[in-house]
């Protein structure tokens, strides 16, 4: 283990450390390429009832009449409307704003309206079509500036859902002293999560148990509460399993709970099973995707290129409900100055409502929005301020005992001109954009570098981990082997496999006697949803110390000696639980000390552990076709630890990957607040063959807040190539782009546009880049 | 799967012969279906609205790959794999074998068929521009008999063909002797691989004394149909290669083809694009030497 003088304290592991930081095999890795792994869709239930739901059509009015068309024997379905909700008619999450059927008005198109459920699943895509939603249209809103504009007030009293306000310094005062000021606007569109496995969930109702519902899904206790409240049973009467889950990237975050919701309602009706699974039309239009954001920044700056302070109004579009908005925008603008020091800094944001369906978790959560803004501008103000990009990032970077916007000092060690350097030099930046300039003068293929350098805190924001109280648990189980107990899910990323090593190294034991147990809300305690980066750091860090409990229990108790062979505690798990019984240990959260953070003027600690990155992307466009291509492309960044080399490496390239997509092919075309190229022949997420070479380099720091020094990883890559990408572009053809995805259709015009105003003698004056 | 498979009725004839009489028995109510993969995407979404299914998937008459010496007749059911796969498609008539390999991944390539994506007629069937510019003609087959037409007659407009209700094509005819010809495919679309064309171009062109003396060009997607640019063709033929060719051809093309905005990309891209990949063909002509 390599770590500094900082990371000393968390090396307390007695025995040697040969798990952490080997890539084992994953946990469930051979089910799921031997096709023994069960998805919900895999599983059929005696007398099961296949449930599906019909939709609004408008995006916003009042419901007149449902009919049902006479063609269809309706005796035949089960039927359930508002009227049939046992609870209360919404999805319980932070502001109960949401129904889960619609109940007189349509706030969005596809919101659900009627459910209904039938023995034969091929009976249902008629049904569906046979159940007409009358209604009188009320005036929608499509747009953030409509939003703003409130010329129809579709969500309390000013279609705001949320707003912010971090302050540092005296901003007012910066713009007299400036040698520059540099604006700029950003703007991020909409992104589908397509994870391979489409949403789907089975609810079975007994009046004695209770509802049980098994599904693909990130948090089990977000759906447990959800369904608490709608379906008006008390806790011990919900019973929530997660089955193998196929990819989730947030999008199996809040909405299973709608789904979750529906098949109960209908489970409880029919008093039989219910299965609903989406197919991938249904998934990709009512389903949430990546909030679109806006961002503004005005920034003064001195002649040597040192920002001085600026403002930043970032903006995202929450859709029609509340869901999570107010927490992707939290995250978003704690993020938005990037890893810059602003000695002033006004930073408002807000989450707008629109008659979209809801936008939702997804992968970043907010920051790869506003992060896009701060890199983007960050080459504006060098080209204006008159530096080379390294050079502007390089004398504004945060520096150790400096203060973020949220005034928290850094206290790691992170030297991020030292990682510029490093990623610069895998990328050979500079002798390549030398060899750019030249060829670009000939060639009809213009090449161009792009940086960008970022952070990630991973954690809930500020005090959000302490509301979490999360609690992990471990037993030795009577054939010698340990069992994880947490709510932590795997839906591909490595929850499984990470959770089960840090117990064996804990424990000194081989990393096959780990086990997990499934996420069954009956049996595992609340370790907290699975996203924010969360899991390998803050539940690792409860796995080991659980491990560690659970390890002084036995020798306490005697059954085991101070210094062990594996076999030898194997042998004192038997015993212990032959003559005692359940061995168990729990260990709940506890904030790190001297930790601050003020709800109210959002200041303090933001996150307890922030990675840092410095990505460079090779990028080439096509003047025949103005398609652009990532050629090449560098990943840098420090991540505490790496626990497992593969899953880390895989999160990055992956990240990487879905942040092209987000860069430059998926686009979700709307139409009166609805998604018309909801199949993947029209929504373009990029393929193998469109992906570069990545090589992706890790540094180790260290964090004494993550299990053996580890940093949340899963979020951070999202973040940085989408602003590397069009930095590279705009390097590349010397025209500016500000919009994300940027499409080849959208290169041409703005080169039209150039090409045209250039031939207007009358204005020369060209814009920034 | 939006379809209800109950209501649908699939007979796989053994005989080329039992598929035309079962066709010919109630004229335009049976849909032949060959690899399916065009057909069962509508099936999917629970918009095939043809209930009776005819197989011609196994179908040996339609499976052929015939070298005469004059022409290649290629059957019908030939996959994309096959056509691949097979020496003289992919040495004489290497832009066919290239639309292939372009069209949809390996899967798709090992199910799809050469005449179903004719039947299909979508203005972006990748190898419609190359059928096209190879000249190709059609064999057309029902109970009563055959008829072979020139395959650049077979689109009428916007998915309407020439093919009766009682009829399946059977085979498409490419001329050989094609050696003096450069040629010229490229695909543009939204990705590199698994993507619907925005705009495509075939072209050959037989050149002497510096001179173009035959040049043809198909395009797909920038219109109904996928269109020989007989204008343009007309405009370059016998011009000398000089570095007004592009200028010249530019503006006729522009008006011989009808580019529409939709989900995939818009007119004026298209239009631009290909302009562009005509002037990069040109470009690429021995003595070529203007700006694209
Ligand atoms: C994932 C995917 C990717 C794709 N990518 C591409 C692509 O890149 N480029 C492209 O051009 N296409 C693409 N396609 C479309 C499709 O694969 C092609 O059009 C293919 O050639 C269709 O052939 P088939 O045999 O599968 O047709 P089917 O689906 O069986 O039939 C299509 C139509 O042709 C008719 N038909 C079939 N054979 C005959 C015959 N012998 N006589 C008369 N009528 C007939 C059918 O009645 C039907 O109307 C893709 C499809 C999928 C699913």
């Amino acid at each position: 283990m390599r770590f500094c003088a900082y990371c000393e304290g968390v090396k307390l592991t007695e025995s040697e450390e040969t798990i952490i930081g080997t890539s084992v095999p994953r946990k469930e890795g051979r089910d799921k390429v031997t096709g023994a792994a069960r998805y919900v869709d895999d599983i059929r239930l005696p007398g099961m009832l296949y449930g599906a739901t019909v939709r609004s059509k408008i995006a916003r009015g009042k419901i007149k009449r449902i009919s049902f068309s006479p063609e269809i024997d309706w005796n035949e379905y089960v039927i359930a409307t508002a009227k049939d909700v046992p609870g209360k008619n919404c999805i319980a999450l932070i502001l109960d704003d949401q129904p889960c059927l619609v109940d007189g008005v349509i706030n969005h198109p596809e919101e659900p309206v009627v459910l209904i459920a039938h023995p034969d699943k091929h009976a249902l895509a008629k049904a569906v079509e046979g159940v007409v939603i009358e209604s009188d249209p009320l005036p929608a809103i499509y747009s953030m500036e409509g939003s703003e504009k409130q010329s129809e007030i579709i969500w309390g009293t000013d279609n705001i859902f949320k707003s912010f306000l971090i302050e540092k310094g005296d901003v007012d005062r910066v713009w007299a002293e400036a040698d520059f000021i540099v604006e700029g606007e950003y703007f991020t569109g909409a992104q589908e999560h397509l994870y391979i496995e489409n949403n789907g969930m089975i609810a079975v109702f007994d009046s004695v148990a209770g509802v049980t519902v098994w599904g693909s899904l990130q948090c089990p206790f977000y759906v447990h509460k959800a369904l608490m409240a709608l379906c008006g049973l008390p806790e011990e009467k919900i019973r929530v399993v997660q089955l193998e889950t196929g990819g989730a990237f947030g999008g199996k975050e809040e909405y299973p709970s709608m789904i979750a919701g529906h098949a109960s309602i209908l489970a409880m009706k029919s008093g039989r099973p219910v299965k609903i699974v989406y197919d991938r039309l249904e998934d990709m239009v009512a389903t949430t995707k990546r909030h679109p954001s806006r961002t503004r920044h005005r920034t003064a700056l001195r002649k040597d290129g040192k920002i001085l302070g600026g403002e930043i109004d970032f903006t995202i579009d929450g859709g029609a409900y509340a869901t999570l908005s107010s927490v992707v925008l939290s995250r978003g603008t704690i993020h938005a100055g990037g890893p810059y020091l602003w000695p002033s800094v006004r930073i408002r944001s807000k989450a707008v409502a629109t008659n979209t369906p809801p936008h939702g978790a997804f992968r970043g959560f907010g920051a790869p929005q506003s992060l896009f803004a701060m890199e983007r501008h960050m080459d504006r103000i060098a080209k204006i301020v008159g530096l080379s990009p390294v050079e502007i990032r390089r004398r504004n970077f945060l520096q150790p005992g400096q203060t973020t916007t949220t005034e928290q000092v850094i206290r790691e060690p992170i030297n991020l001109s030292d990682l510029l350097d490093k990623s610069l030099a895998h990328a050979s930046y500079k002798a390549k954009k030398e060899n750019f300039a030249r060829e670009n003068k000939t060639s009809s293929i213009k090449k161009g570098m792009g940086i960008a350098a970022f952070l990630h805190g991973a954690g809930f924001t500020g005090s959000g981990e302490r509301y979490l109280d999360s609690v992990v648990g471990m037993e030795g189980t009577a054939d010698g082997s340990v069992r994880i107990l947490v709510s932590s899910t795997e839906f591909g990323q490595g929850t499984n496999t990470v959770l089960c090593q840090i117990a064996a190294e804990a424990l000194g034991i081989p990393y096959e006697s780990v086990t997990i147990a499934q996420a069954d809300t009956t049996i595992v305690p609340n370790s907290g949803p699975t996203v924010a980066s969360r899991t390998a750091m803050i539940v690792g860090n409860l796995v080991r110390s659980a491990a560690i409990g659970l390890k002084q229990t036995l020798q306490l108790d005697g059954t085991l000696k101070k210094t062990f062979k594996p076999a030898e505690f194997g042998a004192a798990c038997r015993k212990y639980v032959a003559e005692k019984g359940l061995l168990r240990s729990l260990a709940r959260y506890n904030s790190p000390e001297g930790v601050y953070w003020d709800d109210v003027t959002y200041k303090g600690e933001a996150y307890a552990a922030y990675a840092w990155a410095v990505y460079v992307a090779e990028v080439s466009v096509d003047l025949t076709t103005y398609a652009a291509k990532v050629e090449n492309f560098v990943a840098l960044q420090e991540i505490g630890k790496v626990l497992h080399p593969v899953l880390a490496e895989g999160q990055i390239i992956g990240g990487i990957a879905q942040a092209i997509g987000l860069a430059l092919y998926e686009k979700v075309l709307w139409q009166n607040g609805r998604m018309l190229n909801g199949q993947m022949t029209n929504y373009i997420m990029p393929a193998s063959c469109d992906l570069p070479p990545i090589r992706v380099v890790f540094e180790e720091i260290g964090n004494p807040h993550g299990a053996y020094g580890a940093k949340g990883i899963g979020e951070l890559p999202m973040d940085g190539p989408a602003p590397a990408i069009l930095n590279a572009i705009v390097d590349a053809l010397g025209v500016p782009f500000d919009s994300i995805p940027l499409l080849p259709e959208d290169i041409l015009e703005a080169i039209t546009r150039r090409v045209q105003s250039r031939q207007q003698i009358t204005s020369p004056q060209e814009s920034p880049c | 799967m939006r379809a209800n498979p109950t209501e649908y009725e699939l007979v796989a004839p053994g005989t080329l012969q039992e598929a035309l009489a079962l066709h010919a028995s109630e004229p335009g109510s049976w849909l032949p279906i060959a690899g399916g993969t065009d057909l069962m995407v509508l099936y999917a979404a629970g918009r095939l609205q043809s209930r009776k299914l005819i197989s011609i998937a196994a179908l040996r008459e339609l499976r052929n790959i015939e070298v005469a010496s004059a022409e290649v007749r290629v059957g019908a059911g030939c996959t994309y794999t096959d056509l691949r796969q097979h020496p003289v498609i992919t040495k004489e008539f290497p832009l066919l074998a290239r639309a292939a390999a372009w069209t949809g991944g390996i899967a798709n390539q090992n199910r799809g068929t050469l005449g179903g994506n004719i039947a299909n007629a979508s203005p972006a069937g990748d190898s419609l521009p190359v059928l096209l510019a190879y000249d190709a003609d059609l064999i057309l087959v029902s109970a009563s008999g055959e008829r072979r037409i020139p395959y650049r007659t077979f689109h009428t407009g916007y998915k309407k063909t020439l093919l009766a209700p009682d009829e399946l094509i059977h085979s498409i005819c490419m001329p050989r002797n094609l050696s003096g010809y450069k040629c010229y495919a490229r695909k543009v679309g939204a990705r590199n691989a698994q993507a619907i064309s925005k705009v495509f171009l075939a072209a050959m062109v037989r050149i002497s004394n510096a001179t173009i003396k035959d040049i043809r060009l198909a395009a797909g997607s920038v219109g109904p149909v996928p269109i020989r640019l007989a204008g343009t063709e007309r405009a370059l033929a016998g011009q000398p290669i000089n570095d007004s060719l592009l200028e010249l051809a530019g503006k006729v093309m522009a008006e011989e083809i009808q580019p529409i905005d939709d989900i995939r990309s818009t007119a004026g891209y298209r239009t631009v694009v290909l302009r562009n990949l005509l002037g990069e063909f040109l470009q690429s002509l021995p003595g070529a030497r203007f700006a694209s």
